[in-house]
Protein backbone atom coordinates (compact mmCIF):
# COMPACT_ATOMS: atom_id res chain seq x y z
CA UNK A 1 0.00 0.00 0.00
CA UNK A 2 0.99 3.68 -0.48
CA UNK A 3 2.10 4.14 2.73
CA UNK A 4 5.65 2.79 2.65
CA UNK A 5 6.66 4.34 -0.26
CA UNK A 6 10.17 5.77 0.50
CA UNK A 7 10.29 9.50 1.74
CA UNK A 8 12.87 12.03 2.52
CA UNK A 9 13.08 14.31 5.22
CA UNK A 10 13.84 17.42 3.21
CA UNK A 11 10.73 16.97 1.41
CA UNK A 12 8.89 19.88 2.89
CA UNK A 13 5.23 18.41 2.81
CA UNK A 14 4.90 14.56 2.35
CA UNK A 15 1.44 13.29 2.27
CA UNK A 16 0.93 9.28 2.45
CA UNK A 17 -2.63 7.33 2.40
CA UNK A 18 -4.27 10.82 3.35
CA UNK A 19 -8.12 10.89 3.38
CA UNK A 20 -10.92 12.98 5.00
CA UNK A 21 -14.02 12.15 5.60
CA UNK A 22 -16.50 14.83 7.51
CA UNK A 23 -19.16 13.66 9.77
CA UNK A 24 -17.30 10.46 10.38
CA UNK A 25 -19.38 8.08 12.35
CA UNK A 26 -22.97 9.72 11.29
CA UNK A 27 -25.62 9.07 8.86
CA UNK A 28 -24.42 12.16 7.31
CA UNK A 29 -20.56 11.18 6.66
CA UNK A 30 -19.26 11.58 3.19
CA UNK A 31 -15.59 10.96 1.91
CA UNK A 32 -14.25 13.92 0.85
CA UNK A 33 -10.18 12.74 0.27
CA UNK A 34 -9.16 9.77 -0.39
CA UNK A 35 -5.50 7.76 -0.77
CA UNK A 36 -3.37 11.11 -0.95
CA UNK A 37 0.14 10.31 -2.07
CA UNK A 38 2.13 13.42 -2.14
CA UNK A 39 5.43 14.96 -1.76
CA UNK A 40 6.32 18.45 -2.11
CA UNK A 41 9.68 19.87 -2.02
CA UNK A 42 11.43 23.13 -0.58
CA UNK A 43 10.73 25.97 -3.14
CA UNK A 44 8.67 23.92 -5.63
CA UNK A 45 5.54 25.64 -7.31
CA UNK A 46 2.96 22.76 -7.16
CA UNK A 47 -0.97 23.79 -8.70
CA UNK A 48 -4.10 21.49 -7.03
CA UNK A 49 -6.20 20.90 -10.14
CA UNK A 50 -9.99 19.94 -10.15
CA UNK A 51 -13.40 20.46 -10.79
CA UNK A 52 -15.29 22.42 -8.05
CA UNK A 53 -16.05 20.39 -4.53
CA UNK A 54 -13.14 17.78 -5.22
CA UNK A 55 -11.14 18.01 -1.88
CA UNK A 56 -8.39 20.50 -2.73
CA UNK A 57 -9.04 22.90 -0.26
CA UNK A 58 -9.57 20.55 2.24
CA UNK A 59 -6.42 19.20 1.76
CA UNK A 60 -4.50 22.34 2.15
CA UNK A 61 -6.69 22.65 5.33
CA UNK A 62 -5.18 19.18 6.48
CA UNK A 63 -1.56 20.34 5.52
CA UNK A 64 -1.72 24.18 7.71
CA UNK A 65 -3.09 21.79 10.32
CA UNK A 66 -6.69 23.45 10.51
CA UNK A 67 -8.26 19.79 10.41
CA UNK A 68 -7.21 16.76 11.17
CA UNK A 69 -7.16 13.88 8.58
CA UNK A 70 -9.43 10.65 9.13
CA UNK A 71 -6.78 8.04 7.17
CA UNK A 72 -2.81 8.79 6.15
CA UNK A 73 -0.11 11.16 7.81
CA UNK A 74 0.92 14.80 7.01
CA UNK A 75 4.89 15.55 7.31
CA UNK A 76 6.12 18.61 7.65
CA UNK A 77 9.52 18.93 7.14
CA UNK A 78 9.62 15.52 9.07
CA UNK A 79 7.36 16.39 11.76
CA UNK A 80 3.71 15.40 11.89
CA UNK A 81 1.42 18.05 11.10
CA UNK A 82 -1.06 18.05 14.41
CA UNK A 83 -1.66 21.73 14.92
CA UNK A 84 -1.56 25.07 12.65
CA UNK A 85 1.50 26.96 12.37
CA UNK A 86 2.42 30.28 11.11
CA UNK A 87 5.71 28.42 9.26
CA UNK A 88 2.33 27.21 7.02
CA UNK A 89 0.52 30.51 6.30
CA UNK A 90 -2.80 30.22 4.50
CA UNK A 91 -4.44 32.67 1.83
CA UNK A 92 -8.12 33.00 0.94
CA UNK A 93 -10.30 33.47 -2.01
CA UNK A 94 -11.39 36.70 0.37
CA UNK A 95 -8.65 38.39 2.04
CA UNK A 96 -10.20 37.94 5.18
CA UNK A 97 -8.15 41.09 6.18
CA UNK A 98 -9.01 42.12 9.32
CA UNK A 99 -11.15 45.62 8.75
CA UNK A 100 -10.55 46.97 11.90
CA UNK A 101 -6.90 47.16 12.12
CA UNK A 102 -5.01 49.37 9.40
CA UNK A 103 -2.86 47.77 6.58
CA UNK A 104 0.13 47.84 8.20
CA UNK A 105 -1.69 46.30 11.83
CA UNK A 106 -3.47 43.45 9.66
CA UNK A 107 0.39 42.24 8.12
CA UNK A 108 1.55 42.24 11.85
CA UNK A 109 -1.16 40.25 13.05
CA UNK A 110 1.42 37.33 13.61
CA UNK A 111 3.85 39.23 15.27
CA UNK A 112 1.39 40.92 18.02
CA UNK A 113 0.09 37.11 18.58
CA UNK A 114 3.57 36.58 19.63
CA UNK A 115 3.74 39.93 21.29
CA UNK A 116 6.34 41.75 19.70
CA UNK A 117 6.74 45.55 20.40
CA UNK A 118 5.18 48.05 18.40
CA UNK A 119 8.06 48.69 16.50
CA UNK A 120 9.16 46.08 15.51
CA UNK A 121 5.51 45.18 14.04
CA UNK A 122 5.94 48.27 12.17
CA UNK A 123 9.57 47.45 11.00
CA UNK A 124 8.41 44.15 9.71
CA UNK A 125 5.59 45.06 8.43
CA UNK A 126 7.44 47.80 6.41
CA UNK A 127 9.31 45.39 5.17
CA UNK A 128 6.79 43.00 4.40
CA UNK A 129 4.77 45.43 2.50
CA UNK A 130 7.86 46.70 -0.01
CA UNK A 131 7.93 43.35 -1.09
CA UNK A 132 4.64 43.18 -2.48
CA UNK A 133 4.91 46.58 -3.18
CA UNK A 134 2.38 48.78 -0.88
CA UNK A 135 4.47 50.57 1.26
CA UNK A 136 2.39 53.59 0.72
CA UNK A 137 -0.82 52.00 1.90
CA UNK A 138 -0.12 51.29 5.06
CA UNK A 139 -1.79 53.20 7.18
CA UNK A 140 -5.10 52.82 5.32
CA UNK A 141 -7.18 50.24 6.29
CA UNK A 142 -8.41 47.32 4.40
CA UNK A 143 -11.81 48.91 2.77
CA UNK A 144 -9.86 51.52 1.32
CA UNK A 145 -7.98 49.27 -1.06
CA UNK A 146 -9.19 47.29 -4.60
CA UNK A 147 -9.58 43.60 -4.32
CA UNK A 148 -6.09 43.37 -6.04
CA UNK A 149 -4.49 45.05 -3.69
CA UNK A 150 -6.25 43.65 -0.50
CA UNK A 151 -5.03 40.30 -1.70
CA UNK A 152 -1.18 41.64 -1.49
CA UNK A 153 -1.72 42.85 1.65
CA UNK A 154 -3.04 39.12 2.69
CA UNK A 155 -0.06 38.18 0.90
CA UNK A 156 2.31 40.43 2.59
CA UNK A 157 0.83 39.17 6.05
CA UNK A 158 2.00 35.47 5.24
CA UNK A 159 5.12 36.21 4.12
CA UNK A 160 5.94 38.54 7.41
CA UNK A 161 5.54 35.17 9.28
CA UNK A 162 8.59 33.72 7.28
CA UNK A 163 6.78 30.92 6.03
CA UNK A 164 8.59 27.78 4.37
CA UNK A 165 5.11 26.71 3.15
CA UNK A 166 2.22 29.31 1.83
CA UNK A 167 -1.17 27.41 1.33
CA UNK A 168 -3.13 29.70 -1.37
CA UNK A 169 -6.78 28.84 -1.85
CA UNK A 170 -8.06 29.85 -5.21
CA UNK A 171 -6.72 33.29 -3.72
CA UNK A 172 -7.94 35.35 -7.06
CA UNK A 173 -10.53 33.38 -8.27
CA UNK A 174 -12.78 36.88 -6.79
CA UNK A 175 -10.66 38.77 -8.78
CA UNK A 176 -11.25 40.34 -12.36
CA UNK A 177 -9.21 38.59 -15.89
CA UNK A 178 -6.70 42.24 -15.96
CA UNK A 179 -5.96 41.91 -12.38
CA UNK A 180 -5.65 37.89 -12.12
CA UNK A 181 -3.06 38.10 -14.58
CA UNK A 182 -1.11 40.65 -12.97
CA UNK A 183 -1.31 39.20 -9.59
CA UNK A 184 0.18 35.79 -11.30
CA UNK A 185 3.05 37.40 -12.52
CA UNK A 186 3.35 39.09 -8.89
CA UNK A 187 2.71 35.64 -7.25
CA UNK A 188 6.10 34.57 -9.33
CA UNK A 189 8.51 37.19 -8.21
CA UNK A 190 7.23 36.56 -4.57
CA UNK A 191 7.89 33.21 -4.60
CA UNK A 192 11.19 33.30 -6.41
CA UNK A 193 12.52 35.49 -4.03
CA UNK A 194 10.60 34.60 -0.62
CA UNK A 195 12.04 30.71 -1.34
CA UNK A 196 9.10 29.12 -0.16
CA UNK A 197 7.29 26.10 -1.58
CA UNK A 198 3.43 27.03 -2.99
CA UNK A 199 0.55 24.82 -2.81
CA UNK A 200 -2.15 26.69 -4.87
CA UNK A 201 -5.31 25.44 -5.63
CA UNK A 202 -7.22 26.60 -8.58
CA UNK A 203 -10.21 25.21 -10.98
CA UNK A 204 -8.50 27.55 -14.09
CA UNK A 205 -5.91 26.00 -16.24
CA UNK A 206 -4.63 28.71 -17.60
CA UNK A 207 -3.46 29.69 -14.00
CA UNK A 208 -2.31 26.23 -13.58
CA UNK A 209 0.04 26.13 -16.58
CA UNK A 210 1.04 30.00 -15.79
CA UNK A 211 2.60 29.22 -12.38
CA UNK A 212 3.29 25.46 -11.73
CA UNK A 213 6.28 23.15 -11.24
CA UNK A 214 4.02 20.54 -11.38
CA UNK A 215 -0.29 20.16 -11.70
CA UNK A 216 -1.82 17.40 -9.33
CA UNK A 217 -5.15 16.68 -11.43
CA UNK A 218 -7.89 15.75 -8.95
CA UNK A 219 -10.58 13.73 -9.71
CA UNK A 220 -14.00 14.32 -7.68
CA UNK A 221 -15.68 12.78 -4.68
CA UNK A 222 -13.93 11.59 -2.81
CA UNK A 223 -10.90 13.51 -4.60
CA UNK A 224 -8.02 11.59 -5.39
CA UNK A 225 -5.36 12.26 -7.07
CA UNK A 226 -5.80 11.58 -10.63
CA UNK A 227 -2.20 12.10 -12.31
CA UNK A 228 0.38 14.64 -11.78
CA UNK A 229 1.89 16.67 -14.91
CA UNK A 230 5.41 18.27 -14.84
CA UNK A 231 5.47 21.91 -15.90
CA UNK A 232 8.94 21.85 -17.80
CA UNK A 233 7.92 25.08 -19.67
CA UNK A 234 10.37 27.98 -19.66
CA UNK A 235 9.97 30.87 -16.96
CA UNK A 236 9.40 34.05 -17.58
CA UNK A 237 6.42 32.09 -19.46
CA UNK A 238 4.79 32.42 -22.45
CA UNK A 239 1.06 31.53 -22.12
CA UNK A 240 0.63 31.43 -26.30
CA UNK A 241 3.64 29.49 -27.33
CA UNK A 242 2.47 26.33 -29.04
CA UNK A 243 4.02 24.02 -25.67
CA UNK A 244 1.98 26.21 -23.19
CA UNK A 245 -1.25 25.39 -25.53
CA UNK A 246 -0.48 21.80 -26.01
CA UNK A 247 -0.14 21.35 -21.53
CA UNK A 248 -3.77 23.52 -21.46
CA UNK A 249 -5.42 20.86 -23.82
CA UNK A 250 -3.43 17.80 -22.26
CA UNK A 251 -5.39 19.42 -18.68
CA UNK A 252 -8.07 20.64 -20.30
CA UNK A 253 -8.72 16.27 -21.49
CA UNK A 254 -7.65 14.83 -18.14
CA UNK A 255 -10.40 17.26 -16.45
CA UNK A 256 -13.36 16.72 -18.79
CA UNK A 257 -14.10 13.44 -17.81
CA UNK A 258 -14.01 14.49 -14.00
CA UNK A 259 -16.38 17.62 -14.63
CA UNK A 260 -18.63 15.24 -16.62
CA UNK A 261 -18.95 12.94 -13.93
CA UNK A 262 -19.31 15.75 -11.28
CA UNK A 263 -22.05 17.08 -13.15
CA UNK A 264 -23.74 14.00 -13.59
CA UNK A 265 -23.78 13.38 -10.37
CA UNK A 266 -25.39 16.22 -8.97
CA UNK A 267 -27.45 15.54 -11.46
CA UNK A 268 -28.45 12.43 -9.60
CA UNK A 269 -28.61 13.68 -7.11
CA UNK A 270 -31.49 16.54 -7.92
CA UNK A 271 -33.85 14.00 -9.34
CA UNK B 1 -26.62 66.45 -5.62
CA UNK B 2 -29.57 65.51 -8.13
CA UNK B 3 -29.98 69.43 -8.51
CA UNK B 4 -26.74 69.95 -9.66
CA UNK B 5 -26.24 67.31 -11.95
CA UNK B 6 -28.93 68.79 -15.00
CA UNK B 7 -27.50 72.20 -13.72
CA UNK B 8 -24.40 71.36 -15.36
CA UNK B 9 -25.47 69.48 -18.18
CA UNK B 10 -27.35 72.58 -19.25
CA UNK B 11 -24.04 74.92 -18.88
CA UNK B 12 -22.15 72.76 -20.92
CA UNK B 13 -25.08 72.68 -24.02
CA UNK B 14 -25.50 76.41 -23.59
CA UNK B 15 -23.20 79.41 -23.55
CA UNK B 16 -20.98 79.70 -20.02
CA UNK B 17 -22.87 82.63 -19.09
CA UNK B 18 -26.37 80.71 -18.40
CA UNK B 19 -24.33 78.18 -16.75
CA UNK B 20 -22.47 80.70 -14.00
CA UNK B 21 -25.98 82.08 -13.71
CA UNK B 22 -27.16 79.02 -12.68
CA UNK B 23 -24.45 78.28 -10.37
CA UNK B 24 -26.20 78.64 -6.94
CA UNK B 25 -25.20 81.44 -4.75
CA UNK B 26 -23.85 79.22 -1.82
CA UNK B 27 -23.40 75.26 -1.99
CA UNK B 28 -23.63 73.40 1.59
CA UNK B 29 -21.52 70.21 2.53
CA UNK B 30 -22.73 67.46 1.44
CA UNK B 31 -22.97 66.24 4.78
CA UNK B 32 -24.89 69.07 6.20
CA UNK B 33 -27.37 69.21 3.27
CA UNK B 34 -27.85 65.18 4.13
CA UNK B 35 -28.20 65.97 7.80
CA UNK B 36 -30.84 69.04 6.78
CA UNK B 37 -32.90 67.05 4.57
CA UNK B 38 -33.29 64.33 6.90
CA UNK B 39 -34.27 66.59 9.67
CA UNK B 40 -36.50 68.11 7.63
CA UNK B 41 -38.43 64.93 6.77
CA UNK B 42 -38.81 64.44 10.21
CA UNK B 43 -40.26 67.71 11.13
CA UNK B 44 -42.82 67.10 8.18
CA UNK B 45 -43.62 63.61 8.94
CA UNK B 46 -44.69 64.44 12.97
CA UNK B 47 -46.21 68.05 11.88
CA UNK B 48 -48.57 66.11 9.29
CA UNK B 49 -49.43 63.33 11.92
CA UNK B 50 -50.15 66.32 14.27
CA UNK B 51 -51.64 68.46 11.48
CA UNK B 52 -54.24 65.28 11.13
CA UNK B 53 -55.20 65.55 14.41
CA UNK B 54 -56.10 68.99 15.05
CA UNK B 55 -58.09 68.43 11.98
CA UNK B 56 -59.88 65.69 13.51
CA UNK B 57 -60.36 67.90 16.78
CA UNK B 58 -61.68 70.67 14.74
CA UNK B 59 -64.27 69.24 12.50
CA UNK B 60 -65.39 67.41 16.08
CA UNK B 61 -64.67 64.16 15.69
CA UNK B 62 -61.77 63.82 18.42
CA UNK B 63 -63.33 64.74 21.59
CA UNK B 64 -60.81 67.02 23.74
CA UNK B 65 -61.96 65.63 27.20
CA UNK B 66 -60.29 61.98 25.81
CA UNK B 67 -58.05 63.29 22.54
CA UNK B 68 -57.27 66.52 23.64
CA UNK B 69 -54.27 67.29 20.05
CA UNK B 70 -51.64 68.94 20.14
CA UNK B 71 -52.07 72.71 20.81
CA UNK B 72 -53.82 72.01 23.93
CA UNK B 73 -51.27 69.45 25.86
CA UNK B 74 -48.10 71.19 24.30
CA UNK B 75 -50.53 74.42 25.06
CA UNK B 76 -49.63 74.92 29.37
CA UNK B 77 -46.60 73.09 29.68
CA UNK B 78 -46.28 74.76 33.09
CA UNK B 79 -49.44 73.51 33.98
CA UNK B 80 -48.13 70.42 33.07
CA UNK B 81 -45.26 70.50 34.70
CA UNK B 82 -46.99 70.91 38.03
CA UNK B 83 -47.60 67.15 38.33
CA UNK B 84 -44.05 66.52 38.15
CA UNK B 85 -43.35 67.52 41.07
CA UNK B 86 -44.82 64.35 42.58
CA UNK B 87 -41.24 62.57 41.56
CA UNK B 88 -39.43 64.74 44.09
CA UNK B 89 -42.41 64.68 47.02
CA UNK B 90 -41.86 61.29 46.32
CA UNK B 91 -38.68 60.80 46.96
CA UNK B 92 -37.51 63.38 49.58
CA UNK B 93 -40.57 64.35 51.25
CA UNK B 94 -41.46 67.93 50.52
CA UNK B 95 -44.45 69.36 50.76
CA UNK B 96 -46.83 71.03 47.95
CA UNK B 97 -45.46 74.86 49.47
CA UNK B 98 -42.19 74.06 49.38
CA UNK B 99 -41.74 72.18 46.04
CA UNK B 100 -39.74 72.32 43.15
CA UNK B 101 -40.20 74.42 39.98
CA UNK B 102 -42.25 72.59 37.58
CA UNK B 103 -38.91 72.07 35.66
CA UNK B 104 -37.16 70.80 38.43
CA UNK B 105 -39.38 68.24 38.89
CA UNK B 106 -38.93 67.48 34.92
CA UNK B 107 -35.52 66.96 35.30
CA UNK B 108 -35.75 64.66 38.05
CA UNK B 109 -38.31 62.87 36.63
CA UNK B 110 -36.66 62.27 32.93
CA UNK B 111 -33.40 61.93 34.61
CA UNK B 112 -34.62 58.73 37.05
CA UNK B 113 -36.32 57.07 34.36
CA UNK B 114 -33.26 57.47 31.95
CA UNK B 115 -30.92 56.23 34.13
CA UNK B 116 -32.88 53.26 34.84
CA UNK B 117 -33.06 52.85 31.32
CA UNK B 118 -29.37 52.93 30.85
CA UNK B 119 -28.58 51.43 33.88
CA UNK B 120 -30.67 48.22 32.96
CA UNK B 121 -29.42 48.69 29.26
CA UNK B 122 -25.59 48.28 30.32
CA UNK B 123 -25.72 45.42 33.15
CA UNK B 124 -27.76 43.54 30.54
CA UNK B 125 -25.66 43.84 27.54
CA UNK B 126 -22.63 43.12 29.43
CA UNK B 127 -23.95 40.13 31.48
CA UNK B 128 -25.05 38.81 28.14
CA UNK B 129 -21.98 39.39 26.16
CA UNK B 130 -20.17 37.75 29.27
CA UNK B 131 -22.80 34.61 29.29
CA UNK B 132 -22.55 34.39 25.53
CA UNK B 133 -18.96 34.55 25.06
CA UNK B 134 -18.38 31.83 27.84
CA UNK B 135 -20.80 29.68 26.46
CA UNK B 136 -18.55 29.76 23.21
CA UNK B 137 -15.80 29.16 25.03
CA UNK B 138 -16.91 26.38 27.43
CA UNK B 139 -19.03 23.37 25.83
CA UNK B 140 -19.94 22.37 29.21
CA UNK B 141 -20.92 26.14 30.36
CA UNK B 142 -22.43 26.23 27.00
CA UNK B 143 -24.67 23.13 27.63
CA UNK B 144 -25.57 23.66 31.31
CA UNK B 145 -26.82 27.20 30.77
CA UNK B 146 -28.30 27.71 27.16
CA UNK B 147 -31.29 25.83 27.40
CA UNK B 148 -32.24 27.19 30.29
CA UNK B 149 -31.74 30.64 28.48
CA UNK B 150 -33.68 29.73 25.43
CA UNK B 151 -36.67 28.81 27.78
CA UNK B 152 -36.76 31.68 30.10
CA UNK B 153 -36.56 34.07 26.85
CA UNK B 154 -39.51 33.38 25.72
CA UNK B 155 -41.26 34.83 28.72
CA UNK B 156 -42.58 37.66 28.82
CA UNK B 157 -41.38 40.45 30.89
CA UNK B 158 -44.62 41.51 32.51
CA UNK B 159 -44.54 37.89 34.17
CA UNK B 160 -41.19 38.83 36.03
CA UNK B 161 -42.75 41.86 37.73
CA UNK B 162 -44.11 40.41 40.96
CA UNK B 163 -40.37 38.82 40.69
CA UNK B 164 -39.16 42.37 40.95
CA UNK B 165 -41.04 43.45 43.58
CA UNK B 166 -40.33 40.70 46.20
CA UNK B 167 -37.00 40.84 45.62
CA UNK B 168 -36.13 44.65 45.43
CA UNK B 169 -39.16 45.75 47.36
CA UNK B 170 -39.66 49.50 45.46
CA UNK B 171 -37.14 52.25 44.44
CA UNK B 172 -34.56 51.47 41.42
CA UNK B 173 -34.19 48.33 42.16
CA UNK B 174 -37.02 46.76 40.58
CA UNK B 175 -36.98 48.66 37.52
CA UNK B 176 -33.44 48.59 36.80
CA UNK B 177 -34.20 44.56 37.39
CA UNK B 178 -36.97 44.90 34.83
CA UNK B 179 -34.96 46.05 31.79
CA UNK B 180 -32.20 43.27 32.27
CA UNK B 181 -34.51 40.80 32.54
CA UNK B 182 -36.29 41.92 29.72
CA UNK B 183 -32.81 42.48 27.48
CA UNK B 184 -30.57 39.71 29.07
CA UNK B 185 -32.30 36.30 27.47
CA UNK B 186 -32.40 37.52 24.01
CA UNK B 187 -28.79 39.04 23.94
CA UNK B 188 -27.57 36.55 25.13
CA UNK B 189 -29.08 34.21 22.09
CA UNK B 190 -27.94 37.24 19.92
CA UNK B 191 -24.45 37.04 21.18
CA UNK B 192 -24.01 33.59 20.53
CA UNK B 193 -25.27 33.79 17.04
CA UNK B 194 -23.22 36.77 16.01
CA UNK B 195 -20.58 34.79 16.93
CA UNK B 196 -21.42 31.67 15.43
CA UNK B 197 -21.46 33.82 12.31
CA UNK B 198 -17.82 35.51 12.02
CA UNK B 199 -16.58 34.47 8.71
CA UNK B 200 -13.98 31.09 9.53
CA UNK B 201 -11.45 32.75 7.40
CA UNK B 202 -10.98 35.36 9.98
CA UNK B 203 -10.21 32.98 12.67
CA UNK B 204 -8.57 30.29 10.48
CA UNK B 205 -5.79 32.96 9.60
CA UNK B 206 -5.50 33.77 13.60
CA UNK B 207 -4.92 30.38 14.19
CA UNK B 208 -2.38 30.11 11.00
CA UNK B 209 -0.62 32.56 12.44
CA UNK B 210 -0.64 30.53 16.11
CA UNK B 211 -3.03 32.04 17.62
CA UNK B 212 -4.27 30.95 21.13
CA UNK B 213 -7.88 30.27 21.87
CA UNK B 214 -8.17 32.93 23.93
CA UNK B 215 -6.18 35.09 21.70
CA UNK B 216 -8.68 34.38 18.71
CA UNK B 217 -11.32 35.33 20.80
CA UNK B 218 -9.94 38.64 22.00
CA UNK B 219 -8.31 39.84 18.59
CA UNK B 220 -11.05 38.56 15.85
CA UNK B 221 -14.04 36.96 17.57
CA UNK B 222 -15.27 39.81 19.93
CA UNK B 223 -14.27 42.82 17.28
CA UNK B 224 -16.38 40.87 14.81
CA UNK B 225 -19.80 40.70 16.69
CA UNK B 226 -19.22 44.29 17.98
CA UNK B 227 -21.34 46.45 15.31
CA UNK B 228 -23.70 44.05 15.27
CA UNK B 229 -24.12 43.80 19.04
CA UNK B 230 -24.26 47.24 18.79
CA UNK B 231 -27.36 46.47 16.66
CA UNK B 232 -28.69 44.86 19.31
CA UNK B 233 -28.21 47.47 22.19
CA UNK B 234 -29.92 50.04 20.08
CA UNK B 235 -33.07 46.77 19.36
CA UNK B 236 -33.15 46.74 22.72
CA UNK B 237 -33.29 50.23 23.40
CA UNK B 238 -37.06 50.82 22.64
CA UNK B 239 -38.07 47.84 24.85
CA UNK B 240 -36.11 49.16 27.70
CA UNK B 241 -37.51 52.09 27.33
CA UNK B 242 -41.45 50.03 26.95
CA UNK B 243 -40.62 47.97 29.92
CA UNK B 244 -39.55 50.70 32.30
CA UNK B 245 -42.83 52.94 32.08
CA UNK B 246 -44.40 49.35 33.10
CA UNK B 247 -42.43 48.68 35.73
CA UNK B 248 -42.91 52.22 37.20
CA UNK B 249 -46.59 52.97 36.41
CA UNK B 250 -47.13 49.22 38.74
CA UNK B 251 -45.84 51.41 41.31
CA UNK B 252 -42.10 49.79 42.04
CA UNK B 253 -41.05 53.11 41.55
CA UNK B 254 -41.15 56.54 40.75
CA UNK B 255 -40.91 58.50 37.09
CA UNK B 256 -42.48 58.37 33.85
CA UNK B 257 -44.57 55.73 34.37
CA UNK B 258 -45.59 56.98 37.05
CA UNK B 259 -47.06 60.37 35.65
CA UNK B 260 -48.23 57.81 33.77
CA UNK B 261 -50.43 56.45 36.32
CA UNK B 262 -51.01 59.05 37.90
CA UNK B 263 -53.14 60.75 34.84
CA UNK B 264 -54.92 58.10 34.66
CA UNK B 265 -55.80 58.03 38.48
CA UNK B 266 -56.59 61.29 37.95
CA UNK B 267 -58.55 60.87 34.10
CA UNK B 268 -56.06 63.94 32.82
CA UNK B 269 -55.73 62.43 28.81
CA UNK B 270 -53.63 66.21 28.26
CA UNK B 271 -51.11 64.20 30.46
CA UNK B 272 -51.04 61.38 29.42
CA UNK B 273 -50.21 63.00 25.68
CA UNK B 274 -47.67 65.51 26.62
CA UNK B 275 -45.46 62.23 28.95
CA UNK B 276 -46.12 60.38 25.49
CA UNK B 277 -44.92 63.26 23.36
CA UNK B 278 -42.08 63.62 25.94
CA UNK B 279 -41.26 59.67 26.19
CA UNK B 280 -41.21 59.82 22.37
CA UNK B 281 -38.45 62.79 21.95
CA UNK B 282 -36.73 61.18 24.82
CA UNK B 283 -36.43 57.00 23.16
CA UNK B 284 -35.52 59.45 19.31
CA UNK B 285 -32.97 61.23 21.58
CA UNK B 286 -31.17 57.90 23.31
CA UNK B 287 -31.24 56.18 19.90
CA UNK B 288 -29.24 59.22 18.42
CA UNK B 289 -26.63 59.11 20.88
CA UNK B 290 -26.67 55.37 20.85
CA UNK B 291 -25.84 56.07 16.66
CA UNK B 292 -23.17 58.60 17.90
CA UNK B 293 -21.57 56.35 19.87
CA UNK B 294 -21.32 53.41 16.99
CA UNK B 295 -20.25 55.49 14.55
CA UNK B 296 -17.14 56.71 16.93
CA UNK B 297 -16.79 53.13 18.18
CA UNK B 298 -17.13 51.00 14.55
CA UNK B 299 -14.79 53.86 13.03
CA UNK B 300 -13.86 51.04 10.27
CA UNK B 301 -17.56 50.49 8.89
CA UNK B 302 -18.06 53.02 5.74
CA UNK B 303 -19.96 55.79 6.82
CA UNK B 304 -22.74 55.33 5.21
CA UNK B 305 -22.85 51.88 5.59
CA UNK B 306 -23.68 52.55 9.61
CA UNK B 307 -26.40 55.03 8.42
CA UNK B 308 -28.33 52.51 6.01
CA UNK B 309 -27.50 49.36 6.48
CA UNK B 310 -27.72 50.14 10.41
Amino acid sequence: MPSDLPFSKQDAVVCRGVGKTWAAGTPRAHQALADIDLDVKPGEFVVLLGPSGCGKSTLLYLIAGLEEATEGTVNFFGQPVSQPSSDRSLIFQESSLYPWLTVWENVAFGLAIRGASVTERREAAMVALREVGLSAAMDKRPDELSGGMRQRVAVARALAMRPKVLLMDEPFAALDVQTRQKMQEFLQDVWQESGASILFVTHHIDEAVALSDRVVVFTSRPGRIKTIVENKLPRPRDPFSPEAEAMRRHLTELLRDEVDRAFAEQEALST
Amino acid sequence: MTEIAPDKRVGGVTSGRSALLRRPAFALPDKARTALTSAGWTLTSISLFALIWEILWFVGWADEKLLPPPHIFLGNIPDQLQFFNTATRWAVGVDQATAPSGLESLVTTVLATMSRVLAGLAIASVLAIIVGVLARYYRLFDRLTMPTVMLLSSVSPIAWLPVAVFIFGIGNGPAIFMVVITLFFHMVLATVTHIDNVPRNLIHVARTMGATKRQVYGRVIIPSILPAMLVVLRMNLFAAWMVVLVAESTGVGYGLGQIIMLSRNTFNPSLVFFTIALIGVLGFLTDYALRMVQARLLYWLPKSGVQNAL
